[in-house]
C-alpha cells in the first residue's frame, strides 16, 4: 500500500523505449520478462497465452503470443505491427513501443522509435555484431535516441564468459563511433534464464554493472529535451466569447522547446510582429514557467493576429524561416518516391504541399555507404532529399530539436502518410 | 534547483490535451464518445481543461442501449449540465424499431453488438468526421495496436494491418468523403494512470465504481446485476453480493467483482493487487480470442 498511495507514487517519471532486435534474438522473451517480473501480466491474459500454446503444440507457454495480438499474427505466428506495452514499477512507468524484427523493419522501428528516449538493441551473443544490429543502431541515431543499451543476450549459451562480452563491445563500440548518440550502455543478459535483467545474475560475477531494470528505472532522462530554444507552435485560439471571458485571446499550444515565462518578448512567425506574454494558462491554472512537453495556453499583450500554424519564439532565437528544407527521409510506402512529385507536407501545426526537387543519395542501412548512383527510394529505404514547400516553414535542424526539425509527408491521392523526414 | 520534469501523470495530461485540440482543429465536425465510464470522463475532463475558459467546442456523443444502468444516466446528465456542453443520443432501440438491427435472443442476449449499428447511423445522420473515445492500448491486443489517429472507410470498417504509420506527435487527418476517424486521447493511459489521474485531479465518479450490496448472478465467472435485461439460465439464481464495477458498460454484459473497496485509495490498492485485467470482466470479450478486433473492425469502439 504505501507505494501506491501519497504523492510519492502519483510523481513518477515516464520513460518510452523501444526494443530492436530480430526474430531469434529473443525481443519476445525479454518483453516477456520484464513485463512478468513486474507483475504486469494477469492471470486471464497468462492463462489465455496458456491455452493457446497449449493449441498450438508448444512445449512451454510462449511468452511471444502476449504481444502477438490481431488474427492474423496468431494465425501465421508473425508480428505486422508496432504494438505499445505498459508496465511500472514503483519508480518509473513504461511504455514500450515494440516493433517486430523482419519485412517491413525499418518502416516500423522509425515508427518506434520516434517517440523513444531509449532504445535497447540486442545482439545474440553467439553470432555478434550482425548486419542488422548496425542497422538498428544506425536508425537509433538518425532518430535521435538519447539512450541506447546494448544487451548481449543469451550469455548462459556462451558459458556466461566475459571474453564473448567484451569482444562484441568493443566490436560495436567500433563502428557506433561513426554516429552521433549520447550515451551507450553494454549489459550482459540472458533474458530466458533471467540473468541481469531484473535480478543480478549470480553466473558473471565479472559484470560491475547494473541490471537492466535498474538501468531503465534509475537511467537520466531529464535533460532529453531542449530547454534551450523556445519554441511554440501554435495549435488553436481559445476565444470564449463569454460575459465573464469578454476579451479572453488565447493561443493553446505544446511547448516544443526553452522555457516560456510571463513578461517574455516574444515574436509571432509568420509575421514577425513581436509582443510580450501577459500569462499563461496551465491544465491547472496560471502557470510562471512552461517547458516541453507542457499544454498550456498563452496570452500576449498586444492584439496581434494570431491563428493555428504560427510558431511563438523568442525575439534573439528564431528558427530558421525557409520554403527549401533538406532532410533525411525513410520512406514507409509501397509507391516509389517521385522525383519532382508533390506530396503534402505537415511540419508542427502546419500544413503545406512540397515537391520534392533533389534526391541526393540513398543509405545502405547495413554498411552506411552513400549511394548516390541509386536513386529509387522504395518502401524501407532511407534517402537524403531536398523538398520546397508552397509556404514558409520554422524549423530546426532535428538533432537539436525533434519536434521542430520532423515532418511527414503525404499522398495527396491516397492519403497514406508515406514519409518521415528528419530535417539536417 | 528547479526540475523542469513533469510527472507520468502531468505528461499523459499534456498528450492527451494535445491530441484534443488537434481534433478540434483538424476535422469540422468531431464529437466525444461519452459512455458514463471512467475513461470517458477522464478523457472529458482533459478536454475542459484543453478550451478553457472556453466551452468545449465540440459535443459529447452517448450512444444509449437502452439497457443502461440508471446511474450513469444520471450522471451523465448532471456532468452535461454542469459544463453547458451539447449532448447527441444514438438510441439502439430506434435501430431495432426501424428494422436496422435486430435484437439478440436467449439468456445470453445483449445489445452490446448492436450499439455498432446505431454508432454509424449516428455518425452519418450527423456527418461528423472524427469521434473522440476512452480506448486505451493496455485495455486489449487488439487495442495495443490502435493509433491515435485512426483512419475509418466510409463503411465504418478498420483495417489493422494497413494503418497508416504515426510518428511523433504529427497526425494526419486526411481522409475521403464519407470516411472519418476514431481518435483515442487515452490511448497510453493504464487503468491505473486513470484511476490515480482521478485522485489527483478529485473528479467525482459514478456510485458504481465505489463497493455497494446489490442483487448478482454468478454465470461462468462473470458476475452480473439484477436487472429486466438479464434472464436466469437453469440452476443459476439472485444472490446478494458485495460488490463494485471495473468497468461501465451495458447492463446486460458487465461484469461485478466482489470488492469492499469503498474510497478512490482503496481502489488503487485493488487495482494494484488485482490479478486479472479489467476486461477480464466483461462477457462481451470472451466471445473469442479476437472477439475485439473482429467487433472493432465492424466499426465497434
Amino acid at each position: 500500500m504505501e507505494h501506491f498511495s501519497g504523492n510519492g507514487y502519483l510523481d513518477m517519471e515516464l520513460l518510452r523505449f523501444t526494443t530492436a532486435g530480430s526474430v531469434d534474438d529473443g525481443k519476445s522473451t525479454l518483453i516477456g520478462r520484464l513485463l512478468y517480473d513486474s507483475k504486469s501480466i494477469f492471470e486471464d491474459q497468462y492463462e489465455a497465452i496458456r491455452l493457446s500454446s497449449e493449441r498450438r503444440g508448444e512445449p512451454e507457454v510462449n511468452l511471444a503470443l502476449l504481444t502477438d495480438g490481431l488474427r492474423a499474427e496468431r494465425e501465421q505466428g508473425i508480428t505486422i505491427d508496432v504494438a505499445y506495452r505498459y508496465f511500472a514499477t514503483p519508480k518509473r512507468k513504461f511504455i514500450i513501443a515494440d516493433t517486430p524484427g523482419h519485412i517491413q523493419y525499418t518502416r516500423n522501428m522509425v515508427t518506434g522509435a520516434s517517440t523513444a528516449n531509449l532504445a535497447i538493441i540486442l545482439v545474440d551473443a553467439r553470432k555478434g555484431v550482425l548486419e542488422q544490429t548496425k542497422r538498428h543502431a544506425f536508425i537509433a541515431s538518425l532518430l535521435g535516441i538519447p539512450h541506447l543499451v546494448i544487451c548481449i543476450n543469451k550469455m548462459d549459451l556462451m558459458d556466461y564468459d566475459q571474453q564473448v562480452f567484451e569482444r562484441i563491445k568493443k566490436e560495436f563500440q567500433g563502428f557506433a563511433s561513426k554516429f552521433k548518440v549520447q550515451d551507450i550502455q553494454f549489459i550482459p543478459i540472458s533474458a530466458l534464464k533471467g540473468d541481469n535483467v531484473v535480478e543480478k545474475s549470480q553466473n558473471m560475477p565479472w559484470y560491475g554493472g547494473s541490471t537492466l531494470m535498474y538501468l531503465l528505472e534509475t537511467i537520466h532522462i531529464g535533460s532529453d529535451l531542449n530547454l534551450v530554444d523556445c519554441r511554440f507552435p501554435v495549435q488553436y485560439v481559445v476565444r470564449p466569447q463569454t460575459d465573464e471571458y469578454h476579451d479572453y485571446r488565447g493561443y493553446a499550444g505544446r511547448v516544443d522547446g526553452g522555457i516560456f515565462k510571463p513578461g517574455d518578448k516574444v515574436m509571432v512567425l509568420s509575421s514577425g510582429f513581436t509582443s510580450k506574454i501577459k500569462a499563461i494558462d496551465g491544465p491547472e491554472g496560471p502557470v510562471q514557467e512552461a517547458f516541453a512537453p507542457m499544454s498550456v495556453t498563452i496570452r500576449l499583450e498586444d492584439e496581434l493576429d494570431v491563428s493555428r500554424g504560427d510558431m511563438i519564439v523568442r525575439v534573439n532565437n528564431v528558427p530558421e524561416i525557409s520554403q527549401d528544407i533538406d532532410m533525411m527521409v525513410c520512406w514507409m510506402n509501397p509507391a516509389k518516391l517521385q522525383l519532382n512529385g508533390k506530396y503534402g507536407i505537415r511540419h508542427t501545426t502546419r500544413e503545406a504541399r512540397c515537391v520534392v526537387k533533389n534526391i541526393l543519395y540513398k543509405v545502405d542501412v547495413n554498411t552506411l555507404h552513400r549511394m548516390q548512383d541509386d536513386k529509387e527510394v522504395g518502401m524501407n529505404d532511407i534517402a537524403r532529399i531536398s523538398v520546397r514547400t508552397t509556404k514558409p516553414f520554422f524549423f530546426d535542424k532535428y538533432q537539436i530539436n525533434r519536434f521542430t526539425g520532423s515532418v511527414i509527408l503525404i499522398d495527396e491521392g491516397t492519403n497514406e502518410t508515406v514519409g518521415a523526414g528528419m530535417i539536417i | 534547483m528547479q526540475s523542469y520534469n513533469l510527472s507520468h501523470l502531468r505528461e499523459l495530461e499534456a498528450e492527451s490535451m494535445f491530441v484534443i485540440r488537434e481534433v478540434a482543429a483538424q476535422f469540422e465536425k468531431p464529437a466525444l464518445l461519452f459512455s458514463g465510464g471512467k475513461d470517458s470522463i477522464v478523457m472529458l475532463h482533459i478536454a475542459n481543461k484543453a478550451f478553457f475558459p472556453a466551452r468545449i467546442p465540440f459535443p459529447l456523443l452517448h450512444i444509449d442501449t437502452g439497457h443502461n444502468f440508471p446511474e450513469t444516466l444520471e450522471y451523465r446528465d448532471n456532468l452535461v449540465k454542469k459544463l453547458g456542453a451539447r449532448l447527441v443520443v444514438g438510441h439502439v432501440q430506434e435501430s431495432i424499431d426501424k428494422g436496422r438491427a435486430v435484437e439478440e435472443t436467449g439468456p445470453q442476449a445483449s445489445r452490446n453488438m448492436l450499439q455498432t449499428v446505431t454508432l454509424l447511423d449516428t455518425i452519418e445522420e450527423h456527418g461528423f468526421d472524427a469521434l473522440m473515445g476512452g480506448g486505451r492500448r493496455d485495455e486489449e491486443k487488439a487495442r495495443a495496436k490502435e493509433r491515435f489517429f485512426s483512419h475509418r472507410d466510409e463503411f465504418g470498417q478498420w483495417d489493422p494491418k494497413n494503418q497508416r504509420p504515426e510518428l511523433w506527435n504529427l497526425f494526419n487527418s486526411r481522409k475521403k468523403m464519407g470516411e472519418h476517424f476514431r481518435v483515442f486521447p487515452l490511448s497510453n493511459w493504464t487503468e491505473m494512470d486513470v484511476w490515480q489521474y482521478v485522485l489527483l485531479e478529485n473528479i467525482e465518479m459514478p456510485s458504481l465504481y465505489f463497493s455497494h450490496d446489490r442483487e448478482c448472478v454468478d454465470r461462468k465467472g462473470t458476475l452480473l446485476a439484477r436487472s429486466d435485461y438479464v434472464k436466469l439460465m437453469d440452476g443459476e439464481k439472485w444472490e446478494m453480493m458485495h460488490i463494485r464495477f471495473r468497468t461501465i458498460g451495458d447492463m446486460s454484459c458487465t461484469g461485478a467483482t466482489v470488492s469492499a473497496a469503498n474510497s478512490l485509495e482503496e481502489i488503487i490498492q485493488e487495482v494494484a493487487a488485482a490479478r486479472v485485467t479489467e476486461r477480464g470482466s466483461r462477457a462481451d470479450d470472451k466471445r473469442s480470442e479476437t472477439a475485439m478486433e473482429d467487433r472493432k473492425k465492424e466499426g465497434y469502439f
